[in-house]
């Protein structure tokens, strides 16, 4: 028999969640496993609004099941550790992102690529071992394994730095993995939403030239003066584009609409990597040429291991780079969801959970 | 006023040629510059039939300027050198594959990768140089792209690898699909394919020969040692096969599916295509994500590297396996050439047969 959400576990907790393939979310109580011993267990302080929660409130991935507690950018203050526990104490402050659990025993796991783990278990809408499916942060506590834990640095604000446990390590590991991570590399992000500003940041941190690719003309300005980009084209304008030609040692396409990759590949010079980490629906027209023709690369990327996720929230504290949020109480999470569709946000949404999540 | 290819240049040479989009090849006289003080001028001994050189005759990639002589997979002896030249003598043996010029000032050349440079020369029907190829009796060419020949690499059965070899050995090494223990997948087992799987075994790998042809499978596995042979439209075999695979070289030019061959791959694994289709591929993003996969192109290889290459074939004994023809038959292998007829590269008996 198929336990409710509030049953399925021994500790009360409540959250919001969505009900059905209409994404809108509303309160929810469900409930949490006790504490085990390598368990790190704490209060939620903030929570960032990834896109992919809204991909997956409405399920256009074909995998969500109902009800559904989203957010995988998630900080808050530990309130309890197992008696495993060797890195945390209660009262630290910790993150933990889009992953809760892992196989540990394949070959990615190995090499502390637990983001490729075939049997990752996700933060939110993963089936668990004991059948249950894990609820994420739009919730007034979270418990996971120390492993999947991230230490927060001291210097490092709460709410502009949550949303770097999705965003952050997703545009910090392949500017790393595909060499763009040299001072004077010349670097194109394309997209400038949550994935894309925050790409911007990293690569400026590490001393990268960057060139910003926008469908929309009016973003420029926050790209140069706001982000400081080093360039802006629009990528509808094939003069801009003709004028950026082999110029790139690598772009980080972080769009999910469909959008053509051709222009993009002639913008790189021979070598060039064109990093996907935007999941757009359609497959990509690719021609064998673009790519024989100068040695170019077309690759994707997906998050990144616990251990290189620590990594990019130290080099984000001794950087200063953090995410531009508007910070919202959680009953307006609906209305930030639409926002979201229409990009109408600059440029995440994180929503202030310890202090707008009420007990029912 | 245009110059006809009888009188462009003082020396004179003959060929065979193909005059329109037909492909018919026939013997044509020509003439060539002379011996320049970088130049190195030599008697064809043999040329390998590329399908490039196919595409090439029937303006198959719309950039023909008949008549086209092709052939970039020259071997020969050297007959002149000009008086600055240093790498070769009278009588050494050389090679020529599909470049004749570059450069030398950008940082593809300095790179010694010539053949990612903007205004590389391509050994025949180049776009902005009029150019013509080994189909000829003799050829000349700068010092910098002339190939020495190492004294136990048989003629013959070296010559395709001016091109096929180069263009399956470059994306091994810059890849990193050359490590002992490693598994990589070939596609095709054509010119490219066969030689592919012999310098991978020779370099230690485990090889899987993917193929549409399932009579291939003896002769993968026997005659060029692969390991294993999968038959792409078998499912079962294919899902046997998926995420076993360090890489993939894909030297396959007819249009094909390249979501199964990513599938193949491990996590990190690199799917490398050397043949172009003329229909672009649809690849969706969701496997290059989950897996860090890589899709990535490679076009031959640098002169330096053309040159390591050759020396390490020699070193190992790898040559291409071939069907020496004479160059009369040249249209016959065309047509075969279409229809995969061929175990693997056709040569032609340059030196004997073009009178």
């Amino acid at each position: 028999m198929v336990k409710s959400p509030e049953a399925e576990h021994p500790i009360n907790a409540y959250g919001y969640a969505a009900r059905d393939t209409s994404g809108t979310l509303s309160p929810l109580t469900f409930s949490r496993r006790a504490t085990g011993d390598k368990d790190v267990r704490f209060k939620v302080l903030y929570c960032g609004i990834c896109h992919s929660d809204l991909h997956f409130v409405k399920n256009e991935w074909g995998m969500t099941v109902y009800p559904v507690v989203p957010g995988h950018e998630i900080v808050g203050t530990v309130t309890e550790v197992g008696s495993k526990v060797e890195k945390f104490k209660v009262g630290d402050k910790v993150g933990v992102g889009c992953l809760v659990g892992s196989c540990s025993s394949c070959e990615s796991c190995a090499n502390d690529l637990e983001n490729y783990c075939r049997k990752q278990i996700l933060t939110y809408g993963s089936p668990c071992f004991d059948g249950t499916r894990t609820y994420g942060g739009y919730s007034d506590h979270m418990v996971a394994d120390e492993h999947f834990v991230l230490r927060w640095p001291e210097n490092l604000p709460l709410d502009t730095g949550a949303p770097l446990l999705c965003a952050g390590i997703t545009t910090y590991s392949p500017l790393r993995y595909f060499g763009l991570d040299k001072p004077g590399v010349k670097v194109g992000v394309v997209g400038l939403g949550g994935l894309g500003h925050v790409a911007v940041k990293m690569a400026k941190a590490f001393g990268a030239e960057v060139t910003v690719f926008s469908t929309t003309p009016n973003k420029k300005q926050e790209a140069l003066e706001g982000l400081k980009a080093d360039h802006f084209i629009v990528s509808q304008d094939p003069e801009q584009m003709q004028s950026a030609a082999s110029t790139l040692d690598g772009i980080i396409d972080t769009v999910s609409a469909t959008h053509p990759i051709a222009p993009l590949l002639s913008v790189l010079k021979p070598h060039g990597k064109l990093v996907l980490v935007g999941i757009p629906e359609k497959p990509l027209e690719l021609a064998a040429f673009s790519l024989i023709m100068g040695r170019k690369i077309v690759t994707g990327s997906a998050i990144g291991g616990l251990k290189e996720t620590q990594e990019m929230l130290d080099f984000a504290a001794k950087h200063g780079v953090t995410a531009d949020i508007e910070v919202i109480p959680i009953d307006y999470v609906n209305t930030a969801m639409d926002r979201i569709l229409k990009s109408d946000v600059r440029y995440r949404f994180v929503i202030d959970v310890a202090n707008s999540l009420k007990a029912p | 006023m245009g110059s006809l290819p009888e009188t462009e240049h003082p020396v004179k040479a003959l060929g065979y040629a193909a005059r329109d989009i037909s492909g018919v090849l026939s013997p044509i006289n020509f003439s060539r510059r002379e011996t320049g003080d970088e130049d190195v001028r030599f008697k064809v001994s043999y040329c390998g039939v590329c399908h490039s050189d196919l595409h090439s005759v029937k303006n198959e990639w719309s950039n023909a300027k008949y008549p086209v002589i092709p052939g970039h997979e020259i071997v020969g002896v050297v007959t002149e050198v000009g008086s600055k030249v240093k790498k070769v003598k009278v009588g050494d043996k050389v090679g020529v594959g599909c470049m004749v010029g570059s450069c030398h000032s950008c940082d593809q050349c300095a790179s010694d990768q010539e053949q990612y440079c903007l205004k590389m020369v391509q050994t025949y029907n180049d776009a902005t140089m009029t150019t013509y190829g080994g189909y000829s009796d003799h050829m000349v060419a700068n010092e910098h792209f002339i190939i020495s020949w190492p004294e136990n690499l048989p003629l013959d059965g070296g010559a395709p690898l001016l091109c096929a070899g180069i263009t399956v050995y470059s994306p091994m090494r810059y890849y990193g699909l050359d490590k002992p223990g490693m598994h990589v997948g070939v596609v095709g087992l054509g010119g490219l394919g066969h030689v592919a799987v012999k310098f991978l075994k020779a370099l230690g790998v485990k090889v899987t020969v993917i193929s549409t042809n399932p009579k291939k499978k003896e002769e993968a596995i026997s005659n060029l040692g692969a390991d294993l042979f999968l038959v792409s439209h078998e499912q079962a075999q294919m899902q046997g096969a998926v995420g076993t695979m360090d890489g993939i070289i894909d030297t396959v030019s007819a249009d094909h599916p390249l979501v199964p061959l990513i599938g193949l791959l491990r996590p990190n694994g690199k799917l490398v295509l050397v043949g172009a289709p003329t229909k672009p591929h649809e690849i969706p993003a969701f496997p290059l994500l989950f897996g860090r996969k890589l899709v990535g192109g490679s076009l031959i290889g640098g002169i330096k590297e053309t040159q390591e290459m050759i020396d390490f074939a020699a070193k190992h004994n790898i040559t291409a396996a071939i069907e020496l023809i004479p160059i009369d038959y040249i249209n016959t292998a065309m047509e075969r050439l279409a229809k995969a007829d061929v175990r693997y590269r056709f040569v032609i008996d340059v030196a004997n047969t073009l009178k």
